[in-house]
């Protein structure tokens, strides 16, 4: 508290802040400040997101000949199912919202910390506790049943005694992420400051508040799945397993009913990033305010309608399979509609190509080609062809993967300066976007071809057939690990090297940018007032007026 | 390795192309092919189009309108209600489209023709067998080669040896499916069939191939260690070529399980069902296959192999009105085999 003396405004001088106040180990992993939660979360998904990515690069290894020659197979189901654990559960899901979520709502909400800060520290405790399962299984051999955890294999059907732990681990994760959404809501709807109302609310913070409703509602559907499916592994009573009387379909649609809607959770606080990146790099007010939050709000709920699309050749009936695919489209239109609203607002912007705004176009065209690649699996004779093929792989890395890394990426650029207080190499992140986004496009765009020519997924051998677009994906994947890595340099060079950041480097007008950089320990040296909307910036000519 | 690289890269692997392939999509190897390939190339360039002018817009928006200076301004646009509505009815409308040119050919695929030759198909760790009916015999078709292993130096390419399914040529096949394990799935890229296969029920999946010819099949539902081992062949040949094949394997077939006339006496169903029609204690079983059956509590159910299934491994589950809920469960005694010849016979009931 004596921190915050008084000097004034709050602006730049203060030598104190967050994260000077307070020293030592313990002042972090016991602090309720959501600004440090925050940067824990996110060292804690960076280092799970290297790991995960370290074992991507392993599978990728393996397909590069056809031949199963750098793991056997046994290895190789491990390494996958790793991968996807570690990528869904510990790094996709608390990707944003635990990260850069909990460090700038309530700094854009003009307020000092969540509505309780107590329980956020619970959530990050919870998080590594869960996260410790997952380790365990991870040192102990693995498990191999997939992330998807199908049954009757991984109640009995070979999987080993591995999968008790990880779907442990899943299970308790699934708590951290329940909290941090009520936590959130709470928080929006009743810590805004003066003048935050809900049509100047920024739009990262709408979709923030629609991803944190499907947490809540959606998560204990499969924290009670994987519950079940614990029991019936250990007592042998039957629920999924055919031969103890139960129904494994039944176990993809539970799983699917929070699995589906988790999609949403990881790409809806990715949209909440761009729509922040996009407007305040161009000068321009956002296109469609209304329309983009509404959207938000839409997707959250025709999420749930729509889980059957995994299942159009489970054996479901006929019937099922075709209303799963009309709702299904009917989640396309509010993803179209923000689509479009990001590209008019630059528009006769005075747009910026610095880093933020590089990832945000490298995110509009990652988007773009998962968004649309997306039609064919919603469409029942297509699907019905690519289901479980690489093109599967490829659409849902194009959009979990890669929308939400480039768009956590460019929020990371965006709200550096913030967070650390310091700027980073504006040519380095040049050079390394490059790599990057090459990379990525390099890895998972020959997967669409090789999955449309019928190349199933999970398969540690394959016909030679397909060996060009496996070859081309493996490099992809090296050049795109090495583009990481430049990123991550830079990022960490400029903690020790980079220049002194202002409190407001890019002009923005929400409430964040009125705090000093980095944030005093409650975040504002006063009381705070929101005056205007978040894209009111003064390149705005006011003479040309839209009624709207 | 980085020769077939440069290879494919020079296009000398180009020339290969089959039949009706094109770069996105593998040969059109069965009736329906054509018409998935024409929904996914629909799919395709509308995709394209809008790709093209979204990310034409952005870069031209980019390139027209980067910052040049602090004393830049900008319009006041917050929006548009007819741009908003036009790019949601455009693509909705293109989404309708999708939505029906898929439902078409999904249609198609969900009703096997009436004349199609059944074969049942089973899945385990890690290989497929085949099991044809064939002049009151069941044939049965599978699991790896004994010569062909012999002749197979790494083990681990034994997926090579795996008995291949064989069709006849433009003759519709009906595949009625369960698997002794876990979940796997039948896919044949060429045919773009795919279904999934699970133990204790029956998926069904038919295609016609109007071709001869040799075909993949994958297996694409991870199902352990050696799921990526786990495929096969399937062999089209010309019909009077597998008129003499299948002569012949049904000469030599060693009947494994009953067959279904046998079991049903043996296991005492005609003692309540009638295979002429009469009234019994349960209802006859002439002509019930494929019928529409009313249920006691005013459900009807249509009598397919998994209707039949669940009445002779679970008989309370769905009691035809008017009888009484009396038969006793045969799970456990009967292989799945002997219920799928059970249920073969069921069917000649109603040919």
């Amino acid at each position: 508290m004596s921190t915050t003396s008084l000097d004034g405004v709050g602006h730049g001088s203060a030598d104190t802040n967050y994260l000077n106040a307070k020293r030592g180990i313990m002042s972090w992993l016991f602090t309720i400040d959501h600004k440090r939660i925050g940067v824990m979360y996110l060292a804690t998904v960076l280092t799970f997101f290297l790991a995960g990515g370290l074992l991507a690069l392993g599978i990728r290894a393996e397909l590069f000949t056809p031949e199963g020659d750098v793991f056997s197979a046994a290895t190789y189901n491990r390494v996958f199912t790793v991968h996807g654990a570690i990528m869904v559960f510990l790094v996709l899901v608390p990707a944003i919202p635990a990260t850069l979520g909990n460090f700038v709502l309530p700094l854009q909400l003009g307020t000092l910390d969540v509505a309780f800060p107590k329980l956020n520290l619970a959530s990050f405790h919870i998080y590594v506790f869960g996260a410790l399962f997952l380790l365990y299984v991870l040192i102990s051999g693995g498990v191999d049943t997939g992330w998807t955890f199908y049954t009757p294999y991984s109640s009995g059907g070979g999987a080993d005694s591995n999968v008790i732990f990880a779907l442990l681990g899943a299970f308790i994760l699934g708590f951290s992420s329940i909290l941090t959404g009520l936590n959130f809501i709470v928080t929006i709807h009743k810590m805004r400051a003066p003048g935050v109302t809900w049509g100047r609310l920024p739009l990262f913070l709408w979709a923030i508040y629609a991803t944190s409703v499907i947490q809540v509602l959606a998560t204990p559907v499969i924290a009670i799945t994987l519950f079940l499916l614990m029991f019936e592994r250990t007592v042998g009573i039957g629920i999924f397993d055919p031969s103890l009387g139960g129904d494994p379909v039944l176990f993809q649609h539970f799983f699917w009913f929070y699995s589906h809607p988790v999609v949403y959770v990881m790409a809806l606080p990715a949209f909440g990033i761009i729509s922040e990146t996009v407007t305040i790099h161009s000068r321009r007010h956002i296109f469609g305010y209304t329309a983009i939050a509404a959207s938000s709000v839409a997707i959250a709920a025709i999420g749930f309608l729509i889980w059957g699309h995994h299942m159009f050749v489970s054996g479901q009936s006929e019937l099922s399979g075709t209303i799963f695919s009309l709702l299904t489209f009917g989640v396309g239109l509010p993803t179209a509609i923000k689509l479009c609203s990001w590209i008019a607002t630059l528009y006769k912007g005075s747009i910026r190509m610095n880093a933020p705004m590089l990832y945000t176009l490298a995110f509009l065209w990652i988007f773009a080609i998962g968004g649309l690649t997306g039609l064919f699996l919603a469409t029942l004779a297509t699907d019905v062809h690519l289901h479980d093929t690489y093109f599967v792989v490829a659409h849902f890395h194009y959009v979990m993967m890669g929308g939400v890394l480039f768009a956590l990426i460019a929020g990371m650029h965006h709200w550096w300066p913030k967070i650390t207080g310091k700027m980073y190499s504006e040519s380095m992140a040049k050079v390394s976007w490059v790599v990057a986004f090459v990379g990525y496009n390099l890895t998972f765009f020959p997967q669409f071809i090789a999955g449309s020519r019928g190349m199933p997924r999970r398969y540690h051998q394959y016909v030679p057939e397909f060996e060009l677009w496996n070859q081309l994906s493996t490099i992809g994947s090296f050049i795109f690990g090495l583009g990481l890595f430049m990123i991550l340099g830079y990022l960490i060079q400029s903690l020790f090297k980079g220049e002194k950041a202002p409190a407001n480097p890019w002009g923005g007008m929400s409430l964040e940018w009125e705090a000093q950089s980095p944030p005093v320990e409650h975040n504002f040296s006063g009381p705070v007032v929101c005056k205007t909307g978040p894209y009111d910036f003064p390149e705005v000519e006011k003479t040309v007026g839209h009624a709207h | 390795m980085t020769n077939s690289l440069l290879l494919h890269l020079l296009g000398a692997r180009g020339a290969q192309a089959a039949e009706g392939a094109t770069f996105w999509m593998p040969p059109q190897a069965s009736t329906y092919a054509a018409d998935t390939d024409f929904v996914f190339y629909f799919i395709y360039y509308t995709c394209v189009v809008f790709f093209i002018i979204m990310m034409g817009a952005v870069g031209y928006f980019v390139l027209a309108h980067r910052q040049k200076g602090p004393d830049d301004t900008v319009p006041d646009i917050k929006g548009s209600h007819a741009l908003e509505i036009g790019w949601s009815v455009v693509p909705g409308v293109f989404m309708v489209g999708m939505f029906w040119f898929g439902f078409q050919v999904w249609i198609d695929q969900a009703v096997p023709p009436a004349d199609a030759m059944e074969v049942r198909v089973t899945a385990q760790k890690w290989q497929w067998s085949y099991t044809y009916r064939h002049k009151g015999k069941s044939v049965l078709v599978g699991g790896p080669d004994a010569e062909c292993m012999k002749k197979v130096a790494d083990p681990t390419r034994d997926i090579e040896c795996n008995a291949p399914l064989r069709i006849p040529a433009g003759q519709p096949v009906k595949l009625i499916m369960s698997s002794t394990d876990v979940l796997h799935s039948f896919y044949v890229p060429d045919f773009r069939t795919k279904k999934d296969v699970g133990p204790g029920r029956y998926t069904v999946a038919w295609f016609e191939a109007p071709e001869p010819g040799e075909h993949n099949i994958f297996c694409t539902e991870y199902c352990g260690d050696r799921h990526g081992y786990m495929y096969s062949k399937v062999i089209v040949m010309p019909p009077d070529e597998f008129t003499k094949w299948i002569d012949e394997e049904a000469a030599n077939a060693v009947e494994g399980a009953l067959p279904g006339d046998k079991l049903f006496a043996m296991k005492g169903c005609a003692g309540c069902h009638s295979i002429d029609g009469s009234k019994g204690v349960g209802p006859s079983l002439k002509g019930v296959y494929g019928k529409m059956e009313n249920l006691d509590g005013g459900e009807q159910v249509k009598v397919d192999e998994n209707y039949i299934r669940e009445s002779i491994l679970v008989p309370a589950a769905k009691i035809v009105a008017g009888y009484p809920p009396t038969m006793p469960s045969f799970q456990g005694q009967l292989s799945d085999d002997e219920v799928g010849n059970l249920i073969d016979y069921i069917k000649t009931l109603s040919e």
